[in-house]
């Protein structure tokens, strides 16, 4: 079998390590250098802790799982892999009780959740006047392009093929109507027994190129970048209305702030959600909110300089949950988009259910496990393909 | 150099300064060539772009960390600290 | 002249100008003189001058002490320097012109976000007028926008140039201009550009030793462009008057040569040159070394770009393919109501900086003041000005390439980003692994992350990557800040 992955974000190199380990040919296909979409503007987070128990969080434990072998395939050092653990951590009595409550379903799915008796222990800088605090030890956190670029060459490694420069316009189709390969801006034609659409943000271009529209959106978020520190920052610290706001679905700005420190000493402060379409300009309140809510939670950084922010489009579906598996409209593609804030850490998994459902090991029938991750759900329905040419009218090549 | 009023302490030291000059300038012209040692390799730098670009100049001034020797204009009395790494506690 | 109100938009100024070199100088003296518009003039220096007429700090009187002396041939055309700090003076005594120095703009965003920003833009600054620990931000708002904030020096890796004591030329430059102080008693000057011969001639007038200026291109290159410079004698008699203070303190002017490695363990105590051969590479055998304790290189200039690059404005390249703002001919850039003038246009010395800062101010007139927008004013005897230095600005580029050996002198040990301490063989491995531009190294292996954030090593990560200059960075922050200045910004900004 010969798959082509279109996108060579940390998605679509996902893909390729788990499709060329069970054997299979991959053609890795982008217009740009592994890595440079919007996996060059996440911050590296692979967590539990921020998820609902449902199919995302299955994904979400998978793909740890998934991740910590990858880690070891390519050395974790070299990927910058570190089981750091999250601290959510309360701001007021009340956000402390909803924490609690939220932890004890997670628990249920079988997540390490540990109330904190005394939140200092285990981050010292923090403000010492926060109600109350969860230890999450099972986040763990990558550098994204290292993480891909490694991925990638180890696909290489066993045979993949990557071809750099190129632009997928369409879908080649055989007599029966399936999808038997792809057509590029420039020309070419590659062809295949099956096309992935890993192409992140622009998944809804793509999807509709390959004949299988997808409502794929950007989402945008600013992360704030500190000057090289000693570790002062030693989890990924979050206040708790993160939470809420990774779910919400309101059209406006939201800011609830990230806290973590970095392999090379910076702190990240992140991250905005904004649906704006692709808008590049800068909002100065927001990353001033991003300084005082930081601030609030570790005072220390009053005194830190900020020294770069750096925006991202997050690729969302209109339900916020990932798109994987085939599209029954268009055979012979799969999709495997719109992961929001959490396509780094989810792609791990990603890749393995795209592999499981090429070589058949997994059905993709409804009620099935991750059948709510399926296309399925948005086939029919009006909207879908409205909204996906409003992403291809938004389309600049902006990042 | 005890033409100059003006001074300012560098590590313990008093560094004479002409008004109007920088911590960077005066500190050069005082002889010294580096006051920071870097993060990873604790190599010694000092002056390079003169004009507050590279931020290879950075030392601690009055208590406060990385501040660009290039550019900070010296102030009678002011005390300036040779910086190691981060020029942050490491607690 | 009156000011129809076309934006009753409660801006603080007419036109915020940024940069107070000679571009921004002339931008703002001529908007005081030709129209009646209201100015808010912004620079990160502690007063007027920019680069060209750089300034000790003003001192506070009473003050004790003697200021530095000012020395003769150091500084050029200080007459018209004057004659423009006096009108910037006279404009700030009557009210119309608001002057901010001290104050670094970290970013510039529109105040609303149409196409054409009739409510103009937000200027947004950090105060660092104060003592260390005392910086704080605020905002400043105006109907138009001119960006005049110059370059910086282009540098280059080489081994042993993190070595204390090597420096940038424009860097030497700069401490005998504000400072009165020279960098070393024994100096080797080295890179390429007519800028290297002013720095040693001002290094050995105030009693430094030159060993020698390296230049790795040759004069004869200058014949070929000689049309241009026949055209601009003015120019090429300020080179003569270097050219005569270097013979007098027999200074070697070394054509084809090129600073291949810096010695020393905690400073810098000697240089390696070698000669460039035709095709552009260090002759293998021909290395002298020299005796030294400063060394200045530089190889031309970046345009700083930040606040352009943050607007989406339209860019082009130079002759050398380096980015630079695309402006029309009375220097309006792509986006509404936004101009560029100076360096940040083309890397063209203080002469053209002071006519291109004219022909700015006369776009600005010309849009705030009613005009139909889309007639066109012919530029005068400025424009034709100009396109003369534009011509010789061009030849100069041209004639001074950088020589693609200087990849050669590079090993495996030698420091690429001089913050991360990133060393070629990283880099190396990471081109090797398929980076193709400057950002995919940045990713892969952290050169240009620190505190420069890419101005220093970002060209050399270009060229090694892709042959050529990139896309310049996005630098959504212009300037480093505490986060706790940030942190108070009133939103509620103030006026000057
Ligand atoms: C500010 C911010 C912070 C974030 N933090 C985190 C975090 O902490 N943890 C986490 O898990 N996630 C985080 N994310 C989300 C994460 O970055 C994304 O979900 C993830 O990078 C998506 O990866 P991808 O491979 O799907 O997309 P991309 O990396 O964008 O890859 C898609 C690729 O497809 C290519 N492509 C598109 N169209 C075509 C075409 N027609 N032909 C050829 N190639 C094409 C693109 O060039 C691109 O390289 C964050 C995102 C942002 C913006
Ligand atoms: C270090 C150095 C020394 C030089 N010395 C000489 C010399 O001696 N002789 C010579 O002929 N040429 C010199 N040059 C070349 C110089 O670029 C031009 O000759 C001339 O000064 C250009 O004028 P300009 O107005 O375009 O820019 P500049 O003179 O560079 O003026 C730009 C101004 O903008 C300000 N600025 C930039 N960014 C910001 C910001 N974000 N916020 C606030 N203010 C900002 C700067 O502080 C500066 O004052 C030097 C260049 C450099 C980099
Ligand atoms: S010498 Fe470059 S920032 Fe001070």
């Amino acid at each position: 079998m010969k798959v082509i992955v279109v996108g060579a974000g940390i998605v679509g190199t996902a893909c390729a390590e788990a499709l060329t380990r069970e054997g299979i040919e991959v053609v890795v296909v982008d217009r740009l250098p592994v890595g440079a979409g919007t996996t060059s503007r996440g911050e590296g987070n692979i967590l539990l802790s921020d998820k609902a128990p449902g199919a995302e969080m299955a994904l979400a434990q998978l793909s740890r799982r998934t991740w910590l072998e990858v880690g070891d395939l390519v050395g974790r050092e070299s990927i910058e892999l570190e089981e750091k653990g999250g601290v959510v951590v309360a701001t007021t009595h009340q956000g402390l009780g909803s924490l609690i409550s939220f932890a004890d379903r997670q628990r249920a799915a079988g997540v390490m959740a540990l109330e904190v008796e005394d939140p200092l222990v285990l981050e010292p800088h923090l403000s010492p006047s926060l109600p109350g605090a969860m230890h999450y030890p099972e986040d763990m956190q990558v550098q994204p392009v290292l993480a891909a670029s490694r991925m990638l060459v180890l696909a290489q490694q066993r045979g993949a093929q990557f071809r750099c420069g190129l632009e997928v316009a369409g879908a080649l189709t055989d007599t029966n109507g399936a999808v038997s390969g792809i057509r590029t801006t420039s020309g070419e034609v590659i062809e295949a027994d099956a096309v992935v659409n890993a192409a992140g943000t622009w998944g809804g271009v793509v999807g509709e190129r390959l004949g299988g529209p997808i409502p794929v959106l950007p989402r945008r978020g600013f992360v704030l970048v500190t000057e090289p520190l000693p570790p002062m920052v030693r989890h990924k610290v979050y206040t708790a209305d993160y939470v809420e706001n990774v779910e919400s679905s309101g059209e406006g700005l939201e800011t609830s702030c990230v806290v973590e420190g970095t392999h090379g000493g910076t702190v990240l402060i992140g991250a905005s959600r904004e649906r704006v379409g692709f808008d590049t300009s800068l909002r100065v309140d927001v990353v001033e909110t991003l300084a005082r809510q930081a601030i609030a939670i570790f005072p220390f950084l009053a005194d830190v300089n900020l020294l770069r922010v750096y925006r991202g489009f997050r690729p969302y579906c209109p339900d916020h949950l990932p798109v994987i598996g085939p599209d029954p409209r268009a055979p012979g593609v799969l999709h495997a988009c719109g992961h929001e804030g959490a396509g780094i850490g989810l792609a791990t998994g990603t890749g393995r259910l795209i592999t499981d459902y090429l070589t058949g090991a997994r059905k993709s029938e409804p009620g099935a496990e991750f059948a709510a991750l399926l296309p399925d759900r948005f086939v029919g329905a009006e909207s879908a393909s409205e909204s996906a040419s409003e992403s291809v009218a938004e389309q600049v090549p902006a990042l | 150099m005890s033409e100059f009023d003006t001074s300012f302490d560098f590590d313990g030291r008093r560094v004479p300064f002409r008004p109007g000059q920088t911590l960077g300038a005066a500190l050069v012209a005082a002889g010294t060539t580096a006051w920071r040692t870097t993060r990873l390799e604790g190599r010694p730098r000092g002056l390079f772009c003169g004009i507050g670009v590279c931020f290879d100049c950075l030392l601690t001034v009055d208590g406060h960390a990385n501040q660009r020797a290039c550019l900070v204009v010296a102030r009678d009395g002011m005390t300036a600290l040779t910086q190691e790494g981060t020029g942050h506690d490491d607690t | 002249m009156t000011t129809p109100d076309l934006t009753p938009s409660g801006a603080d100024h007419d036109v915020v100008v940024i940069g107070a070199g000679p571009a921004g100088m002339a931008c703002v003296a001529t908007l005081l003189a030709e129209t009646s518009l209201t100015v808010g003039l912004v620079d990160a220096g502690h007063g007027a001058g920019g680069q060209y007429w750089r300034q000790p700090a003003p001192v506070p009187t009473p003050h004790p002490g003697e200021p530095a002396p000012r020395r003769a041939g150091l500084h050029h055309d200080l007459a018209t320097f004057h004659r423009l700090r006096d009108a910037l003076d006279r404009g700030a005594a009557s009210g119309r012109l608001a002057t901010r120095f001290a104050h670094h703009v970290w970013s510039v965003t529109a105040n609303d976000p149409g196409p054409v920003a009739e409510g103009g833009f937000a200027v947004h600054v950090v105060d660092r007028s104060g003592r260390p620990g005392d910086e704080s931000t605020s905002t400043i708002t105006g109907r138009a926008l001119v960006i005049a904030t110059g370059a910086f020096d282009r540098a280059l890796p080489f081994p042993g140039w993190d070595l204390p004591g090597v420096m940038t030329v424009g860097g030497l430059q700069a401490l005998l201009k504000a400072g009165d102080v020279a960098a070393g008693r024994r100096v080797a000057i080295g890179g390429t550009g007519p800028f290297l011969l002013p720095v040693a001639a001002a290094l050995a007038a105030r009693g430094s030793t030159v060993v020698g200026v390296f230049e790795a291109n040759h004069p004869v290159r200058w014949l070929r462009e000689s049309r241009a410079v026949a055209r601009n004698v003015g120019k090429l008699g300020e080179g003569a008057g270097y050219a005569a203070t270097l013979l007098r303190h027999r200074v070697p002017l070394r054509p084809r040569r090129m600073i291949v490695a810096a010695h020393g363990t905690d400073r810098v105590e000697a240089v390696s040159v070698a000669r460039v051969g035709r095709d552009g590479r260090p002759v293998e055998g021909s290395a002298e070394r020299h005796t030294v304790d400063a060394v200045g290189v530089g190889w031309g200039f970046t345009p700083q770009l930040d606040i352009a690059v943050t607007l989406g404005l339209r860019l082009t390249r130079d002759r050398g393919g380096t980015p630079v703002v695309e402006v029309d001919r009375l220097h309006r850039s792509s986006r509404p109501r936004v101009y560029a003038a100076g360096e940040t246009c083309g890397v063209g010395g203080a002469a053209l900086a002071l006519v291109e800062g004219r022909l700015a101010a006369r776009g600005v007139a010309h849009d705030l003041t009613g005009a139909d927008p889309a007639s066109h004013p012919a530029p005068g005897p400025d424009g034709v000005a100009a396109v003369r230095l534009g011509a010789f600005a061009d030849a100069i580029i041209s004639a001074h390439p950088v020589p693609v050996g200087w990849v050669d002198a590079l090993t495996d040990e030698t420091i690429v980003c001089r913050c991360e301490e990133v060393r070629f063989g990283a880099v190396r491995a990471a081109i090797e692994a398929g980076a193709t531009d400057a950002r995919q190294v940045k990713q892969l292996t952290r050169t240009g992350m620190g505190w420069c954030q890419g101005r220093v090593c970002g060209y050399a990560a270009a060229l090694l990557s892709a042959g050529a200059p990139g896309e310049p960075d996005e630098r959504l922050i212009g300037a480093p800040m505490p986060l706790g200045a940030l942190a108070q910004t009133d939103d509620q900004h103030d006026a000057m």
